[in-house]
């Protein structure tokens, strides 16, 4: 059974003018569509990846599947159980202690009054549990020194504070990790030393991880399955393999090609046409469709659903 | 083509801290030539901004040059006052920063921005800079210019902020543009087209472009030369080609080798271990070092004295494998 089942989520945020304002200025209230009818599973030990550019509503999702957001309509399943609708308090409990997060910030998500050892061993001392030795062993785990436990945050450099958030999503021995832009603010060189890492963690402790990130090439050596996301809705899904060789959606294309390679010297990349819409008053039909080279008459008016081709599940009307 | 516009010598800026004197840039030393992209790139820390800010002289103190020269068009300026300096900014040298909603006055219209920029640079009337407004809009693809020169950059999405930006820089048609992450904010698909313009403007104007970044993958398909910086000082300096198809340096060879190439497949990835020092202990000799796999005692003794075009700072350069 796959530890992570999530079925047509969506989540609607309020985002209206004050209420005085709507009086006087005569508006109506206004919603933002963050995520809209997202399908997927997640398998026990693998690690799914959900890309996008900003706005795509990939973070908004990762807040749904540890429980910080509450969907607003659909459902997010771990081990069958239901975060949002659990009557059960002790199951929900059990579940929680499962799922930790990594954030994209180090040296947001780090208390600067707390010592490494005490935010380490949050998790753990919140509910109790035994703690002693534990943020020393944890430290070693990752790559730094147990006499660190002592210091505290401002005291390391961007990629050892982003350790220290791996040391502290570990302790409570998770099965499920999200990790929202793990990398993103960290160096080139320091980026491949956190995410080897994360590689070696998750083969010793038989974790599963769904990684956020905007840069497909980040995650293609870490994910066993990709799934793109475009102004809230899942447009592909598939093995780096697939997705990377036989890329099946427009958007997904289009990211591809206006990646800046290495080795694209004085490259003259066909260039993405405009930007991301508003997603406030998301287009008709197919999200992509204005910015998509071959969209016909039937983008324009149906919303494209979920196809399986092959290994890939795509939404577009044209694919094959 | 070949006339160079900006040169830096031996730069060095200093930061006086109570802890002693810090060096965030090390005699530095580079040309940029009339319509060539310099890729100035290096991780956070490397003095890559902080060069940048010394040639447009805006160091925060109590940061400052302490040594050496930079020369534009033939004229000294790191000695001009600073009211010189207020009035070659702008005229001269256009910046573009990376985030562009703070590099754009939320109270005035872009028209008044651009307007401004010109009548006080450009000997021209009120009529003129208007005309010119629209027609620098149009240039950087902005749609229906015309009636968007009244707008505040509040009603613009990132991408076209940043349009924006670029036409102010480029408005009083300075010989250098100084574009300090000009893509970092945007997403990619945006980044690609803001990179395109970029590089079609300047070639077409012939202008000078230090283009600062820390993506590998922008300096290989927008710059002409690269210069790679570590720890306040230059590793490597050359063709972008050459540099980043065969890299010298240590530190530039585990920098290519750091982002995940489409090629390698699963396999780790390959990592500089450790982290770049602080510059309140940057280590003795050279700076790479500790970091190094190659380090020999020669290495920690001295640092590899500083280097013209096409080499590297480095006592044992990597052999150049010849790429076909």
């Amino acid at each position: 059974m796959a530890l992570i089942s999530v079925s047509s989520l969506t989540r609607v945020f309020d985002v209206s003018k004050p209420w005085l304002n709507r009086v006087i200025e005569r508006r109506a209230k206004a919603f933002l569509t963050a995520v809209s009818d997202v399908d997927f599973d997640v398998e026990e030990r693998s690690t799914y990846a959900l890309v996008g550019e900003s706005g795509s509503g990939k973070s908004t999702i990762g807040r749904m599947l540890v429980g910080l957001l509450t969907p607003t309509s659909g459902s997010v399943e771990i081990h069958g159980i239901n975060l949002a609708t659990e009557a059960d308090a002790g199951k929900i409990d059990k579940i929680r202690s499962d799922i930790q997060m990594i954030f994209q910030d180090p040296f947001a998500s780090l208390n600067p009054r707390w010592r490494v050892r005490d935010i380490i061993v949050e998790p753990v001392a919140a509910r109790g549990g035994d703690t002693t030795g534990m943020a020393e062993r944890l430290l070693e785990q990752v790559g730094l020194s147990a006499l660190d436990a002592g210091k505290f945050p401002h005291e390391f450099s961007g990629g050892q504070r982003q350790r220290i958030c791996i040391a502290r999503a570990l302790s409570s021995e998770p099965k499920l990790i999200v990790c929202d832009e793990p990398t993103s603010a960290l160096d080139v060189s320091v980026q491949a030393q956190v995410l080897n890492l994360m590689s070696d963690l998750k083969d010793n402790f038989g974790l599963t991880y769904v990684l956020i990130s905007h840069d497909l090439t980040v995650v293609q050596h870490m994910a066993d399955r990709i799934g793109v996301l475009y102004l809230g809705r899942l447009v592909e899904e598939a093995s780096p393999e697939d997705l990377f060789s036989d890329t099946k959606h427009p958007y997904t294309q289009m990211l591809l090609e206006a990646a800046p390679r290495m080795d694209g010297f004085g490259r003259e990349a066909e260039l993405p046409e405009g930007e991301i819409p508003d997603p406030i008053n998301p287009p008709t039909g197919c999200a992509f469709h204005p910015r998509c080279p071959i969209a016909t008459d039937i983008c324009k008016a149906e919303r494209p659903v979920m196809r399986q081709i092959k290994n890939t599940r795509v939404a577009c009307h044209l694919a094959e | 083509m070949s006339d160079v516009v900006l040169s830096i010598r031996g730069l060095s800026v200093e930061i006086p801290t109570r802890a002693g004197i810090v060096r965030p840039v090390d005699g530095v030393s580079y040309d940029i030539r009339a319509g060539e992209i310099l890729g100035v790139v290096g991780e956070s820390g490397a003095g890559k901004s902080m060069a940048g800010n010394a040639v447009i002289g805006l160091l925060n103190p109590p940061a400052h040059i302490a040594a050496g020269e930079i020369w534009l068009n033939g004229k000294r300026i790191d000695t001009l006052k600073r009211e010189e300096m207020r009035r070659l900014r702008g005229k001269e040298i256009g910046m573009v920063f990376q985030d562009p909603l703070t590099s754009l006055n939320p109270l005035l219209s872009i028209g008044d921005q651009l307007t401004e920029t010109m009548l006080t640079h450009l000997d021209i009337s009120r009529a003129e800079a208007d005309k010119r407004a629209v027609a620098a809009l149009e240039e950087v693809g902005i749609p229906g210019a015309a009636e968007r020169i009244g707008s505040y950059p509040h009603e613009f999405s990132g991408g076209m902020r940043q349009r924006v930006v670029i036409a102010l820089a480029l408005c009083a048609e300075p010989s250098l543009i100084i574009a300090d992450e000009p893509t970092t904010a945007l997403d990619v698909s945006v980044q690609a087209q803001i990179i395109a313009l970029l590089k079609r403007l300047c070639r077409e104007r012939g202008t000078a472009v230090m283009l600062i970044t820390h993506d590998m993958g922008v300096i290989a398909e927008a710059a002409d030369r690269v210069a790679v910086m570590y720890a306040g000082r230059l590793a490597e300096l050359g063709a972008v080609r050459d540099v980043l198809t065969a890299p010298r340096h240590p530190y530039t060879h585990g920098l290519m080798a750091s982002p995940p190439l489409a090629s390698h497949g699963k396999a780790r990835r390959h990592q500089i271990e450790g982290a770049m020092p602080r510059l309140n202990a940057v280590p003795e000799g050279c700076p790479f070092h500790p970091r190094c796999t190659y380090a020999q005692d020669k290495c920690r003794a001295a640092p590899a004295p500083q280097i013209a075009e096409g080499h590297a700072a480095c006592w044992f350069p990597m052999v150049v494998e010849k790429a076909s």
